[in-house]
């Protein structure tokens, strides 16, 4: 082996070393007996007791149940217009309003989060004042503000697998005389499914995981999970968030696990077909 | 017919969706812009009207008074100044620890490059503030670094590491690392080996090699990277609220605490468009190099 393969393999596991430390010191420290989160309790430990502390705070359980459903609406609405923007950026070559579109979509990737918060609870405010809707904050303005900033990275995963896709399928159906409708989905649709599924999972995380702009659409009645999270390490650390995000590794761990082995299966099958379909022409 | 059909069906896909972001994302910068231009009142909501309507015509009626008073209190400059920098700092350290992590990754095993990806990868699904949160405790006075090197012996007094620049870099390294080598190795993977070859067989020694052929080469993807890592992190909030310096905020704090705190909303949406002005360019530049990018793939 080379040196400079030496140096980047050393490289690559001090940095997954630095990734993964601080997680599985909350996973330790999450079945700790002790208060003070950071000293073990040898004597009354591992024990399950935040676990249970945390299923029983009706502020934590409300909230994650909040968060769960304004992720579901949010991620669904971020595939949907996502999905729209990503196949007319690959495919409808230029338009009118290309550039802005293509533009409204990567800024959001990296717009610091401070602004978009503001700016859109300045808008609420000022469609409320104009037209009497949004009613307040609550549920329903941090759901639009979700949308709106998921389904940016739901056009880039599907924009770069419609262009990694060339065109010859669709215009076939075409000249065979498939209406514009057909041809999305019977052709178009099935070939993007594994980017619009993965665009909704990430688009899940996103909206479930975001604190900054739903601290300002929120309003007063209305706390996420993230919002709850917050408020409770900002007084110091406390044992039952590690539980708590001990059970989010673990969701998503199997969460991961599960997405690689069933593609891998879908991947052997594709072969597999492909292969039967080839000895088929012979 | 078809013709028709698909024209309109075309002015929908792409339509619709333009509607959306204007409405919210376009549209709330222009009202930002116009309050940022506004004078702070106490009502509901808290600011004076832009235009005020003489004679039955609207003059606008502009208040800068809330970028110069940005500009006087040395509050809002120094924090402005310590944004860019700890993000400077951080995008450098990012790319310093990323560039070989990416590069080892791509010259993996093709079985070991997908279980690497995904090692990287799965931090960023798991919750953010709960990974920023886990540095409190390892880096508290009575935190798990600290009493793992008395243990050891190699200090007898804790580090106070807590509410640091240290903390803050560790946490925005932490948080951001992942978004520094996933466009590194998406450039890296694509690399011709063959043209180092060619150096080896010419005499080159690896070292040379490296830094004439692949750095080069790297640069979309280093340029990629440090933007992906930098724009967000000049309005960081949750990393320097809960590890950093209580006595120097930084401008997204800032612009959250005039929010919250101060119920100034000129101010802070003055805050805000300033943010924008020093990111602009840094935005474009990654608005083109993603269009490249998907050009490329075609």
């Amino acid at each position: 082996m080379t040196s400079r393969g030496l140096f980047s393999r050393t490289a690559l596991v001090f940095g997954l070393v630095f990734l993964y430390v601080p997680i599985l010191s909350m996973i330790v420290f999450s079945f700790n007996n002790s208060r003070l989160v950071t000293v073990w309790d040898a004597a009354h430990s591992p024990t399950l007791k935040w676990y249970g502390e945390l299923l029983s705070n009706g502020q934590i359980v409300g909230a994650a149940w909040l968060s769960i459903r304004i992720a579901l609406v949010s991620a669904t609405g971020a595939v949907t217009l996502g999905t729209l923007t990503g196949v007319a950026l690959a495919r409808f070559g230029p338009f009118r309003g290309r550039t802005l579109l293509s533009g409204m979509t990567t800024a959001p990737i990296v717009m610091p989060e401070v602004i978009t918060g503001l700016s859109l609870l300045l808008m609420f405010v000022a469609l409320e004042q104009l037209i009497g809707w949004p009613k307040g904050s609550g549920a329903l303005t941090i759901t639009l503000s979700h949308i709106t900033f998921c389904m940016a990275y739901v056009t880039v995963v599907v924009q770069s697998r419609l262009v990694g896709f060339d065109e010859s399928l669709e215009e076939a159906a075409m000249d065979l005389g498939a209406r514009p409708a057909t041809v999305f989905f019977r052709v178009t649709l099935p070939l993007i499914v594994p980017a619009i599924l993965s665009g909704w999972l990430l688009a899940f995380t996103l909206s479930w995981d975001d604190l900054v702009i739903t601290q300002f659409v929120a309003g007063p009645g209305s706390s996420t999970l993230p919002m709850v999270i917050f408020s409770k390490v900002r007084l110091g650390v406390s044992p039952d968030v590690n539980a708590l995000a001990t059970i989010m590794v673990m969701i998503v761990t199997l969460g991961i696990t599960i997405s690689a082995v069933w593609m891998r299966y879908q991947n052997r099958r594709r072969e597999r077909d492909e292969q039967l379909a080839a000895a088929a022409n012979l | 017919m078809a013709q028709l059909e698909n024209r309109t069906g075309r002015r929908l896909v792409a339509g619709i969706p333009l509607f959306w972001l204007v409405l919210f994302f376009l549209i709330p910068f222009i009202i930002v812009l116009k309050i940022s231009f506004s004078e702070v009142r106490l009502a509901m909501p808290p600011f004076a009207p832009l235009f005020q309507w003489v004679h039955g015509v609207p003059r606008p009626k502009l208040h800068f008074g809330n970028y110069g008073f940005l500009f006087t209190d040395p509050l809002y400059v120094t924090a402005y100044l310590y944004s860019i920098k700890v993000a400077l700092v951080s995008t450098v350290c990012c790319l310093l620890i990323g560039y070989p992590m990416a590069y080892a990754i791509a010259h993996a095993s093709p079985t070991w490059r997908n279980v690497l990806l995904m090692m990287i990868i799965l931090p960023f699904w798991t919750s953010f503030l709960l990974r920023v949160y886990a540095w409190i405790g390892l880096l508290k006075n009575n935190g798990v670094i600290n009493n793992v090197l008395m243990y050891l012996g190699l200090i007898h007094e804790p580090l106070p590491m807590l509410q640091s620049d240290f903390a803050v870099y560790i946490g925005i390294v932490y948080s951001y690392l992942p978004f520094m080598i996933l466009p590194l190795y998406a450039n890296l993977e694509k690399h011709d080996n063959t043209l180092l070859e060619a150096a080896a067989d010419l005499g080159a020694n690896p070292v040379t090699a490296f830094f004439r052929i692949t750095l080069p080469q790297s640069v979309p993807g280093i340029i990629a990277g440090s933007l992906l890592v930098f724009i967000p992190a000049v309005g960081e909030y949750v990393v320097p609220s809960l590890l950093g310096r209580t006595d120097q905020l930084m401008i997204g704090r800032v612009l959250s605490d005039e929010f919250f705190e101060n119920r100034d909303w000129p101010v802070a949406s003055a805050v805000a468009i300033l943010i924008l002005l020093a990111l602009v360019i840094p935005i474009m530049l990654f608005q083109r190099f993603q269009q490249r990018e998907l050009e490329a793939q075609k």
